[in-house]
């Protein structure tokens, strides 16, 4: 296996809203292929975060490197050359309302790639198919059911074959099996093109189907509290509250129910027995 | 069953209360009321170091109560805490907030300005199309109601100025009255008022959504500038139909003068238009049409910017629309004001 390479990297981030603290001392690194697991309970600040990563906010302290280059120290042109490169799935799905799904799509190729618009057409149809929306080109984002829209996003994020992709929840809302037929694409989507893939996600079979590495943000401590393979930190970790979030709050149980088991069976035959 | 005060009463009266227990063998029926005034006086209890069995319960209240007191109730520091402001605190509060909503409007400005640069220098995208609806929505589909409301205008400007000019004889200027009234002044401002409920509103509700559903933030890290690719053409629209639908407006209130100097007045249908003819100067009809593509710029600045600057939820949106359609009212009679102080001035 060769080196992993560092893509993101970020130093020392705390994020805040006025004198509110969402997240602070947030240190990882993203390398590149990874498929990186942004988790944590809900309202802990993990979409925050994606903001913060995609430039919609300024750190309040911090870096953030994108191949060791510094994302809020450039100027604006600076941000977009690093912006072009990547694609931002959104929780809402956040289509424009008043493009049909072709056009939210050939919108993105007609302006980055300078292509007439019927290619753009052409190539937006092969990206709706990807998703599984093929025949739904002329569609308005208002017509759809909220997994299509979810899908639909995707899709629009990947319209310009970007280098890190960020997908805030890309299951949520999703049947199993959508679901399920999403981590393949993500899984399918890092195999052919190489892309940096950034999940936020909660849906557990999904983090332990996809993720390679992947950062904790706890919400009582404001702060990350571990990173690593997902798979690893269940098997190792041995923090309470990753672990609960991680086996959906049994993993504890059932090992205190293991070591209380003795002395509770011990307990049961001294009732049979006196 | 007795109210929670009198229950608390007797707990406080009691002598030394130990232990507190339920005899529920006559309830054939409860309700969640009946589960949370059980929650309150175990919390009273609790306060007392008094002891509580449930065992006398109904068994499905008490796992209802088993579960509401299974997480601790959340005590957030300051967030029950009332602080009466001083005048000071409410004064400077006050303050603040303008100077920031004042820095709000004058960045915005600005970005428009800039926009506008990019623009010029062929450097700023929006699609053709966009600006078409816009002008589609904002222009044609206005026309029912400018027309109605500026013929009412002509009609109530005709009536109110014959009340004084029948007096002297001289129903003849009502024609004059009504158009440079029109021309000069109202039929911008009508038009003004119109579009600002209407166009404003719609820019500023419509921003909002695409605000509150992500789909600015969508459009930011697609590298696609919201103020050119949304406001850009809005503002462009809405100064170029502006002028044109207050050109219409005149018409309208003067026909409106009109109906009511031929029909009310008998003034001859010929005498009334060579009347209004002489009345009305190039430098009149200008003024007005001046002052609409300044309204024109106001209204869509105004729903622009508050729709940019929309907060995240349904309300923020209705707020949005509300703060839009004032600010572009008062707006609009300001610089009407201003116009006509200019005019003055400059002896026009």
């Amino acid at each position: 296996m060769k080196e992993p390479e560092a893509h993101i990297v970020v130093e020392d981030l705390t994020m805040a809203f006025g004198t509110n603290i969402v997240q602070q001392n947030l240190t990882f690194t993203i390398n590149r292929g990874d498929i990186f697991i942004i988790m944590g309970g809900s309202g802990c600040g993990k979409s925050t975060l994606m903001r913060h990563l995609v430039g919609l906010h300024r750190p309040c302290k911090g870096r953030v490197l994108y191949d060791g280059i510094s994302f809020w120290d450039g100027d604006e042109e600076e941000r977009q050359r690093v912006l072009r490169h990547v694609g931002v799935m959104y929780q809402s799905g956040a289509l424009w309302s008043s493009m049909t799904l072709a056009e939210n799509i050939g919108l993105l190729l007609e302006e980055y790639m300078g292509v007439d618009t019927e290619k753009a057409r052409e190539v937006a149809s092969l990206k709706l198919a990807l998703v599984g929306l093929a025949g739904f080109e002329d569609y308005y984002p208002s017509e759809i059911s909220g997994g299509m829209k979810k899908r639909a996003s995707i899709a629009r994020a990947m319209a310009l074959d970007p280098d890190i992709l960020f997908l805030d929840e890309p299951s949520g809302g999703l049947d199993p099996i959508s679901g399920r037929m999403l981590d393949d694409l993500i899984l399918e989507l890092r195999a052919t093109l190489g892309t940096t893939i950034v999940v936020i996600t909660h849906e557990l079979a999904s983090i332990f189907a996809i993720g390679t590495n992947s950062v904790f943000l706890d919400t009582d401590t404001k702060t990350m509290t571990a990173s690593g393979d997902p798979k690893v930190l269940r098997a190792t970790c041995e923090n309470d509250t990753i672990q609960n979030f991680l086996t959906r709050g049994e993993g504890r149980v059932k090992q205190r129910a293991e070591r209380n088991g003795v002395a509770a069976c011990l307990d049961q035959r001294a009732k049979v027995g006196g | 069953m007795p109210g929670i005060h009198e229950v608390q009463g007797e707990i406080e009266r009691g002598p030394s209360l130990r232990k507190l227990g339920f005899d529920s063998k006559n309830l054939d029926f409860w309700d969640s009321g009946f589960v949370s005034f059980l929650i309150r006086v175990i919390r009273i209890c609790g306060e007392r170091d008094i002891e509580v069995t449930g065992e006398g319960l109904p068994e499905g209240a008490q796992r209802l109560i088993g579960l509401a007191l299974a997480v601790p109730e959340r005590r957030e520091p300051g967030k029950d805490e009332k602080i009466t402001p001083s005048l000071v605190l409410v004064t400077g509060g006050r303050v603040m907030k303008i100077w920031a909503s004042l820095m709000e409007t004058l960045t915005f400005v600005g970005e428009t300005a800039t926009a506008f640069l990019r623009l010029f220098g062929g450097k700023a995208r929006f699609k053709g199309s966009d600006f078409l609806l816009v002008v589609q929505e904002s222009g044609a589909g206005a026309l029912p109601i400018v027309s109605l409301i500026s013929l009412l205008v002509g009609l109530i400007l005709a009536f109110v100025g014959s009340i004084q000019l029948r007096m002297f004889g001289a129903q003849i200027y009502i024609a004059d009255l009504v158009a440079i009234a029109m021309a000069r002044a109202m039929g911008a401002i009508m038009t003004g008022i119109i579009m600002a409920g209407r166009t404003g509103a719609a820019f500023a509700a419509r921003i909002g959504t695409m605000q509150v559903n992500e789909e600015i933030d969508a459009l930011k890290t697609a590298g696609i500038p919201p103020m050119e690719f949304l406001v850009l053409p809005r503002i462009l629209a809405l100064a170029l139909m502006m002028p044109l639908l207050t050109l219409y407006a005149d018409l309208m209130g003067i026909l409106g003068g009109m109906i009511v100097g031929v029909g009310g007045f008998g003034i001859g249908l010929v005498e009334y238009f060579n009347e209004t003819r002489k009345a009305l100067t190039l430098a009149n009809i200008w003024i007005g049409l001046f002052s609409s593509l300044i309204f024109g710029v106001l209204i869509a600045v105004a729903g622009c910017l508050r729709g940019m600057r929309c907060g995240r939820s349904a309300s923020a949106v209705g707020d949005t629309t509300t703060s839009a359609v004032v600010t572009s009212i008062v707006s609009i009679i300001i610089a009407t004001a201003l116009i006509t102080i200019g005019c003055d001035v400059l002896g026009i």
